[in-house]
């Protein structure tokens, strides 16, 4: 186990590394050189800007200019904004709590929805509740974020007034903040719990029908205390597992939503920050969400080897 | 694997019901594995409704594009942001600009759907020829491409989604511009090849899964014991077998491919505004939804409708090709 950690690590790094390159490689190979940022600016004259791309060393091999950055990222320095000036990694971190408070209660709310319907659908498939929850799920499953949002804000902002369709951060108290928050909440938890409930049932649909559930019943077991404590806790695995890895794609969604509530997140300021080229900021985003992607990875199958005895990693 | 299938029913569905059954197929009639599918997915009742409603879908865009008369950027000032279903002239309304949405969504709908499909065909080709090497050659050659496919799945796509957009709309959008006389086929190849290039992984993992596990059954073994040449082992006898996953995460693919391109458009990073597809005409709509929702309603509705019907087929097909399913 702790060689496998070892090695999944090491693994992960190089991916790290060759990934940033990856974005590193195309803004420098973009037209327009987005990575040059204030030797960019037309209102400064030609030889200054000269002067400040040698200085920048945006004349350097390509390679030295991504040892460079490679080098002050890994220290903690992310670089200047281009647009407002400050610290990148400070914009982003400003950022980040407003995302976390969205994504996170999504997230829970998704969890609370998709795994009781999900074991119930499986227990009572072909069920009508079964074929509700299945096709909900289908449904929630085809429906784009971007489009479920909008008719969210028409419903419930323009038709029934009841909650605002701009996210404003300074809005202080609890309940207005829990108001605001309700429907890019709704969003991001009906796409998260779509997929996951499909995923819940096949995985309880698996285990049900095995010997050892049969064999539960057989001795006598309240139905109750089969589900959960024989069914349940097997069927969990595989979804915990699922869990983990979505973590890093329902912060993807978070980017569309963030973008039709007009939330002061990441995902909006990833938008705002490409659509400016700000180059320090996009990559830092990026990477961000890179790091995400690798590490939930590796919680995932460690998670499914403590918990599946059968799973030895080496 | 087709004499096999052909022959399943006989000895899977015992007594009665298999001779009535049996009668029914026409035992002197040969039913290919794609014979067998189609009755299968016969039986899915809702991936049929959305195969039809797909083709359907397909032929209204561009039957409808090519007969309907008003065009797409045709702007009248006096019917500004008119509800659907109110006048005759203009059966969906107009949008904000007093532009026909029915003639932008028809128009629009083309290459909203072409996107889709061609990204998703360009997907699973890479991922079939990637898998493929991969698990036909194994070694050294599977572990460098299995590494290259890790690497893929582990890119933070939508950024990277939209930085390739932004960065490199313009310069698609010159070249073709230039060298063709049509700046947006640009914007369409660009969108295409960065939609395929994030999304070919699955395929290239189910490929090579498969292919390792049938280059070592015994019909392979076969064809290489008289004498088949490689190519024709890996076309004729090892692909062919493998097409049901491939078939499925195409389907599949080509839903996720129109959401992406909808998402790129919406973001305003997609296709200008010349080219109004439903993503584009979300984007535009997004501002106004309290003035015209209706602007909004009618393409994120055809969006859904789409890519629910392709997400009906691909589960149709998933289970018409599923042999432990034949019946």
């Amino acid at each position: 186990m702790f060689n496998y950690l070892i090695r999944r690590l090491l693994i992960s790094a190089i991916t790290l590394v060759i990934i940033s390159m990856v974005i590193f490689g195309i803004l420098k190979i973009a037209p327009g050189d987005p990575l040059a940022g204030f030797a960019n600016n037309p209102n400064v004259p030609i030889e200054v800007r000269a002067k400040i791309r040698k200085n920048m060393g945006l004349d350097d091999p390509i390679p030295l200019q991504y040892a460079k950055w490679a080098r002050e990222y890994v220290r903690g320095d992310w670089g200047q904004s281009f647009l407002s000036r400050a610290p990148a990694r400070e914009i982003i971190f400003n950022r980040l709590p407003t995302t976390l408070k969205i994504v996170g209660s999504a997230y829970l709310i998704s969890v609370m929805i998709a795994i009781p319907i999900g074991v119930i659908s499986a227990l009572r498939q072909y069920s009508a509740f079964d074929q509700i929850s299945t096709t909900f799920a289908f449904l929630g499953f085809s429906l784009p974020t971007f489009f479920s949002g909008l008719v969210l804000i028409v419903i419930f902002s323009f038709k029934l007034d009841w909650f605002p369709f701009v996210y404003d951060k300074t809005v202080t108290g609890f309940w207005p903040n829990v108001k605001q928050s309700i429907l890019p909440v709704t969003v991001l938890a009906l796409a998260g719990s779509a997929e996951l409930t499909r995923f819940v049932r096949a995985s309880m649909l698996e285990v049900i029908s095995q010997d050892y559930v049969r064999t539960a019943r057989a001795k006598g077991l309240r139905e109750q205390s089969v589900i959960v404590f024989h069914a349940m806790r097997n069927a969990m695995i595989p979804v915990v597992t699922i869990l983990a890895l979505q973590i890093p794609t329902i912060f993807g969604g978070a980017i569309i939503t963030e973008q039709i509530f007009r939330i002061p997140g990441i995902g909006s300021l990833l938008i705002e920050s490409i659509n400016s080229a700000d180059a320090p900021v996009v990559m830092g985003i990026s990477m961000g969400i890179a790091i995400l992607v690798v590490l939930f990875n590796i919680i995932a199958d460690v998670i499914y080897a403590l918990l599946d005895p059968r799973i030895k990693l080496a | 694997m087709v004499q096999h299938v052909s022959t399943a029913p006989a000895t899977t569905a015992p007594g009665a019901a298999a001779l009535d059954q049996l009668e029914k197929a026409g035992l002197k009639k040969h039913r290919s594995l794609w014979n067998n599918a189609w009755r299968q997915f016969r039986h899915h009742r809702l991936a049929l409704v959305g195969l039809i409603v797909f083709v359907s879908l397909v032929l209204i865009t561009y039957v409808g594009a090519m007969i309907y008369p008003r065009d797409k950027d045709y702007i009248d000032f006096m019917v500004t942001s008119l509800p659907p279903f109110q006048s005759w002239k203009y059966p969906l309304g107009t949008d904000t600009l007093g532009r026909d949405i029915l003639a932008r969504l028809l128009w629009g709908g083309r290459v909203s759907i072409a996107v889709g499909v061609i990204s998703a065909t360009v997907a699973i080709t890479i991922g079939t020829l990637v898998g493929a090497v991969a698990g036909f050659f194994g070694g050294a050659i599977d572990s460098l491409l299995m590494r290259i496919t890790d690497l893929f799945i582990s890119l933070p796509t939508v950024p990277l989604l939209l930085m390739i957009s932004f960065l490199f709309r313009d310069s698609f959008y010159n070249w073709f511009d230039r060298e063709f006389g049509n700046g947006n086929l640009g914007i369409f190849v660009l969108i295409v090849l960065v939609i395929a290039a994030l999304a070919w992984m699955p395929t290239a993992r189910l490929v090579r899964a498969s292919f390792l596990s049938l280059k070592e059954k015994e019909f392979v073994e076969a064809a290489r014991a008289v004498g088949v040449n490689r190519p024709s082992i890996v076309l004729r006898h090892i692909l062919p077998n493998s097409l049901s996953p491939i078939i499925v995460a195409g389907t599949l693919s080509v839903g996720a491919a129109i959401i992406g391109e909808s998402v790129l458009s919406f973001l305003g990073l997609g296709f200008p505004s010349d080219v109004p597809t439903w993503g584009r005409m979300l984007f535009e709509a997004k501002d106004f939804l309290q003035l015209s929702p209706h602007e909004a309603m009618i393409p994120g509705t055809a969006i859904f409708i789409t890519v629910l019907a392709i997400n009906y087929i691909g589960d149709g097909l998933r289970d018409a090709l599923d042999p432990r399913k034949t019946q």
